[in-house]
């Protein structure tokens, strides 16, 4: 049997099989991802680029001719000229780039700390468990916000442009890394205390080896869920953020900064600025946490 | 015991200090109070003026310590923006942030704790798992828009309850409550709703988790051998097992419930600390955004140190644990 | 379609002030009373009156408190607590006020002269936000009971219009609370005119929950005649979706700070009317233009060139953000001043359509054939839609090549930033509370020395005008006076020392049979109100 029948036939593709809400959601969450990666070469316009832009275009409903330039757009067009539909787009490879990073950034961070505190123990388990502590009573929200204040003042305005991503991302990487760690911390414990590392110590492999070969793969499960989890959230706390005022510049609009300038237009009858970037947002999250949701309860051996 | 009680106290004071040290040296880089504090008709000497009696021009290190000295003495200054002492500013929107926090606490919990056991009871109906699904739209769309939404069918659309404010507030000695007059309790159902969504998605989700583990247990399979009803085994003994956890968590999470206010509070004009802290940093009032961060760290601190007793006293091995790890 | 919870509020408020009319004896019948609910953007700061010089306080106080001149609807001086005012024929450093007879302070005190002394050396003392406004002061005299002098240090022919915001404390009320001075942050303590009032104003105080709401009921003991608004129940709404919410609602009767998408909608809403005017304030863009390099990329200064400024200006489509950003709420111009204040001038004010082509031609010819690259520092919590105006120039300086990065903050990061000369090209709203278009002159083209100069971003230096612009501050020939103004702006436009937009408008909302004017300087008074 090669690998690819060997995954099919395993236990977590059983589940996804037989699981139509899992199937849906990854087929969902799979589409908008394709189509952010692919947003250059799908998106009808390129709304990142102002001197493209006419502001005459402002305000297009979807699917009718604009009064004064007679351009139509499918989705219609926002504030500035811009039209929806790409915007959506490219505002979705922000938000999943954002989200990915952020998520990417928490785990290598929260797995190091949680093994390096499980392995270590002691004082350095205690130390680093205080700092989680402190960290978990900072909410995230605060936490980001206070990172922006810092990244406002060190970096120069001349690259603050290109830096407010990775402000972004580093703010809510570091407001979701205590999960990871707690939960690595908590399973590798576990895993430390049984016999087969016990012995791999006893014979003299070195700790980063019986880590990685041994303790890491056993917990990347629940990692997984948390990841999952986390992207989601991560992509949320990016649309949150803009509601404050924090994230990304305005010329390059992430899916939750399309939404709050939308918020704006929702009583001024502009629906489709407002609907169409909150669906897609819905639907990114929805599929994401749904599929956590499924990895969660197929992952756990006693649910079978 | 008490040397324990009193390390742990050590070291709250601790993170305490630490978290005012950083908020202090944040605080030149949100802006510059003395530009709004000031008309613009201001010379550039009155504004110099002003920033050296606010003993701005000093090193972040003095101002730091001239806070702190102040602080211990139970002077927290006079806010930037409203001119009232800041203290008093959060003690007076102190109630309205935590009778919000304290009903989308409560909502969340109650309608967590039900469709939780509900969706765990019956795994495998459609019913629970459109509860489970439908649960996640709520934490996929951001508070704001939630709250923004809200607004528009129940007040604009419906006009059933308010948009903003807390409606009549009735003084209870120093507490301002709304809870006893019909349009504040009117006016906190949308606040409450759109705080509270989140965290009821979190209760239901763990209260099921916890349920379908409790009832794989052997004790639970012994107390159906038994004969016990199906609702003895279910309430009286699982349900029973999963609150434990639940509470712990539903209350370490009542920190985040009072930080995420901030966006509730906002959308609503809900005259909260939450709202408050939001308007401080627009105007940069440096002593209510100290004294906010101070209260949130202090409440973290609080709940930990009495989580953390709560657990030492229940659980004679954590003694060992912590007397083993000292040698 | 009644709303239950606002129809129990109202009832609750009718019957509390028929209680309180019947209290007063004021001869207020059930009928006569009317309650507005005020909503606004933010609440006022305090309620000192010379501790914050800010629209919202100032708006708020003119309720309570009275200046001895104000500002009418049409941008007119109108007597106040002043009948008449002057120069003094013998001395021209000398004000002369006569004063009203027979007004009474909230708390019975007679006004006299020695009053507005006590005002104005609390006005001018070191903690007041408003000293600004009132540096050519010497002193203040009262002359009679009814009389006032008021000494400057030199002639200044328009100190009056200096005096919309000031507002008149009682002598004894100061003294007996020892609030001689406005709030001193340093202190660390609160002063007694932060929450209490005592003032000669058509409102008393009621209750005041900073933020909440502020209640304000009609002084039955007031000059003038009673208001139709007998009370005033204020509550600002930060959140612009939440305070139109409330309008449709039916929760408040009056939003002072309409979102310029909102008003068709909010028109068109059976119950429900706007109404737009002119406010007192320009939107412009400006840069450094004597730097020989810019700060926020490497590099020679580009706006040194008088070509690129007129290729800029050629590139700004007005009538495009006046139509799509401001939605029609705008009045275009090309001249940094509005139509309201002395030294307007609608020649100057007219402006181009865009030519782009025209524009490159010059951008080549200037040797910026393929542009170049710069930081548009802007507002994003100030003006109306400015960060979206900022967006939308971005866009037409990029079909000129000009490639603008957009750096949006708050005011308290932006407006620093351009008083301590660190940005290179920005955007900025004036206000021209005087009147007269030395205010503009003083703040924004007189190079910085002297307390002058602390908005000028451009780092316009002219000795030329320099010395003409103080040649106004104690020009007794207003003619004459009228006549350098006319000169300085020629010189300015020539130069291009701004890149204006437009004048912004003020947009009102109310429930239909409230009536109220658009106050340029967006203070409207609730004595103004008539109900249908």
């Amino acid at each position: 049997m090669n690998r690819i029948a060997r995954a099919w036939d395993s236990d977590l593709a059983y589940s996804f099989r037989h699981s139509p809400v899992a199937v849906v959601a990854a087929f969902v969450a799979l589409l908008i991802i394709l189509a952010a990666a692919l947003a250059p070469l799908i998106a009808p316009h390129d709304p990142f680029n102002p001197a493209s832009l006419n502001l005459m275009d402002g305000f297009t409903p979807p699917m009718e001719p604009n009064a004064f330039t007679g351009n139509t757009y499918w989705l219609g067009t926002d504030n500035q000229g811009r039209d929806i539909f790409s915007a959506i787009l490219y505002g979705a490879r922000i938000s999943l780039f954002v989200g990915f990073s952020a998520v990417l950034f928490a785990m290598v961070l929260g797995i190091a700390v949680g093994l390096l505190a499980a392995w270590r123990g002691g004082w350095v388990d205690s130390l680093l468990m205080r700092i989680a502590d402190v960290q978990l009573s900072f909410p995230s929200i605060l936490i980001a916000l206070l990172i922006f204040g810092v990244a406002r003042g060190v970096i120069p305005p001349a690259y603050r442009e290109e830096m407010a991503i990775w402000v972004l991302i580093v703010a809510i990487g570091l407001s979701d890394w205590v999960q990871f760690a707690r939960v690595v911390r908590g399973a590798a414990m576990v895993e430390k205390a049984r016999e087969y590392v016990q012995a791999a110590r006893v014979i003299g492999v070195h700790p980063v080896r019986i880590v990685l070969t041994h303790i890491l793969p056993n917990v990347m499960g629940p990692v997984l869920v948390i990841a999952t989890i986390g992207l989601a959230l991560a992509i949320i706390a990016e649309a949150t953020l803009s509601f404050l005022g924090v994230g990304v510049p305005p010329t390059q609009p992430s899916l939750g900064t399309l939404i709050r300038i939308g918020q704006g237009f929702l009583f001024s009858g502009e629906w489709w600025i407002i609907l169409f970037p909150s669906i897609a947002l819905l639907a990114l999250a929805l599929s994401v946490n749904l599929l956590g949701d499924w990895l969660r309860d197929a992952l756990n051996p006693r649910l079978k | 015991m008490i040397a324990y009680v009193l390390r742990r106290i050590v070291q709250s004071v601790l993170v305490m200090l630490v978290v005012a040290l950083v908020s202090f040296s944040l605080f030149r880089f949100v802006g510059d109070p003395v530009a709004t504090m000031m008309g613009q008709e201001a010379s550039q000497a009155d504004r110099e003026a002003l920033r050296d009696r606010l003993g701005l021009n000093d090193p972040v290190i003095v101002q730091f310590a001239g806070y702190i000295a102040r602080a211990a003495s139970g002077d927290f200054g006079i806010s930037y923006r409203l001119q009232q002492p800041v203290m008093e500013l959060i003690l007076s929107r102190l109630p309205a942030t935590l009778e919000l926090a304290l009903i989308s606490g409560t909502l969340a919990f109650v309608f967590g704790v039900g469709l939780g056991v509900y969706t765990a009871l019956n795994r495998r109906g459609w019913l629970s798992g459109t509860i489970m699904t439908v649960s996640l739209v709520g934490v996929s769309l951001p508070t704001f828009l939630i709250g923004v939404l809200l607004i528009w069918v129940f007040a604009v659309e419906l006009q059933w309850l308010p948009s903003f404010g807390r409606g009549e507030t009735v003084d209870v000695g120093p507490w301002r409550t709304g809870l006893l007059t019909p349009s504040g309790r009117a006016s906190i159902v949308l606040p409450a709703i759109t705080l509270g969504l989140y965290q009821m998605t979190l209760i239901m989700r763990l209260v099921r988790a916890e349920m379908l583990e409790v009832l794989r247990t052997d004790y639970i399979k012994f107390a159906r051998a038994r004969g016990l009803s199906d609702r003895a085994v279910n309430f009286g003994h699982a349900l029973k097992n999963t609150l434990v956890p639940v509470i712990t968590i539903t209350g370490l999470q009542l920190g985040s419930i009072i930080a995420f206010a901030i966006i509730t509070e906002t959308v609503f004009q809900w005259p909260g600390v939450g709202a408050l802290f939001i308007n401080s940093v627009q105007f940069v009032d440096i002593p209510v955004m100290a004294a906010y961060l101070m209260l949130i760290a202090l409440i973290f601190v609080v709940i930990n140190l009495v989580v953390d007793l709560l657990y030492y006293a229940v659980d004679p091995r954590l003694r060992l644990d912590r007397a083993a790890a000292r040698h | 379609m009644t709303h239950p919870f606002s129809r129990t509020a109202a009832r609750r408020v009718a019957t509390s002030l028929m209680l309180s009319a019947a209290m007063l004896g004021a001869g207020l019948t059930a009928a006569q009373a009317e309650t507005l609910r005020w909503a606004r953007v933010g609440d006022a700061l305090t309620l000192d009156p010379h501790s914050a010089n800010e629209g919202p306080t100032s708006t708020l106080l003119h309720h309570i408190y009275e200046t001895l001149v104000r500002r009418d609807t049409d941008g007119s001086l109108k007597p106040r607590l002043a009948t008449e005012w002057f120069i003094h024929p013998d001395d021209p450093t000398v004000w002369v006020f006569r004063l009203r007879e027979g007004v009474t302070f909230h708390d019975g005190a007679a006004f006299t002269a020695e009053d507005v002394v006590a005002s104005i050396t609390r006005v001018t003392s070191e903690t007041s936000d408003f000293k600004g406004l009132h540096t050519a002061v010497a002193g203040a005299e009262a002359i009679d009971d009814y009389t006032v002098h008021i000494k400057m240090s030199g002639p200044s022919p328009l100190y009056v219009q200096n005096l919309t915001n000031f507002f008149v404390m009682d002598k004894g009320w100061i003294e007996a609370n020892g609030v001689e001075t406005p709030q001193d942050f340093k202190a660390g303590e609160e002063k007694f005119t932060v929450r209490n009032t005592n003032g000669t104003g058509p409102y008393t105080l009621v209750s005041r929950d900073p933020e909440v709401r502020t209640v304000l009921a009609a002084n039955p003991g007031h000059w003038d005649a009673a208001p139709a608004v007998t009370e005033i129940v204020y509550t600002p709404i930060k959140e612009a979706a939440t305070r139109v919410a409330a309008l449709l609602s039916g929760e408040v009767d009056f939003v002072q700070d309409v979102p310029v998408q909102d008003i068709e909608r909010l028109s068109n809403t059976a119950g429900i009317s706007v109404t737009t005017g002119a406010e007192n304030r320009t939107i412009f863009f400006a840069y450094d233009m004597t730097s020989d390099s810019l700060k926020s990329v490497p590099g020679d200064n580009p706006f040194k060139n008088p070509q690129v400024r007129e290729a800029m200006a050629l590139a700004l489509d007005r009538d495009a953000i006046r139509q799509v950003v401001m939605r029609g709420q705008s009045v275009p111009g090309g001249q940094n001043v509005p139509p309201f204040v002395n030294g307007h001038d609608p020649a100057l004010d007219a402006y181009s359509a865009p030519d782009y082509d025209a524009a490159k031609a010059l951008m080549t010819e200037a040797g910026y054939a393929d542009g170049f690259s710069v930081d548009l520092h802007c507002p994003n919590d100030r003006y109306i839609n400015d960060e979206a105006i900022c967006q939308a120039y971005v866009g037409m300086l990029g079909r000129i090549g000009i490639k603008a990065n957009l750096v949006s903050q708050s005011r308290t990061i932006h407006f620093p930033a351009i008083q301590n000369g660190e940005v290179d090209f920005y955007l900025l709203g004036w206000g021209v509370p005087t009147f007269d278009s030395q205010y503009v002159f003083d703040f924004l083209v007189h190079s910085p020395a002297d307390g002058r100069g602390g908005w000028n971003g451009s780092r316009y230096n002219n000795p030329e005008i320099d010395a003409k612009i103080e040649s106004l501050a104690t020009e007794t020939d207003l003619a004459k006076r009228d006549a350098t103004i006319a000169e300085i702006w020629q010189t300015l436009q020539q130069d291009r020392v701004f890149l204006m937009v437009h004048n912004q408008l003020l947009a009102y909302a109310a429930k239909d049979n409230v009536e109220i004017a658009v106050h340029p300087e967006n203070q409207p008074s609730m004595t103004t109100v008539t109900f249908k």
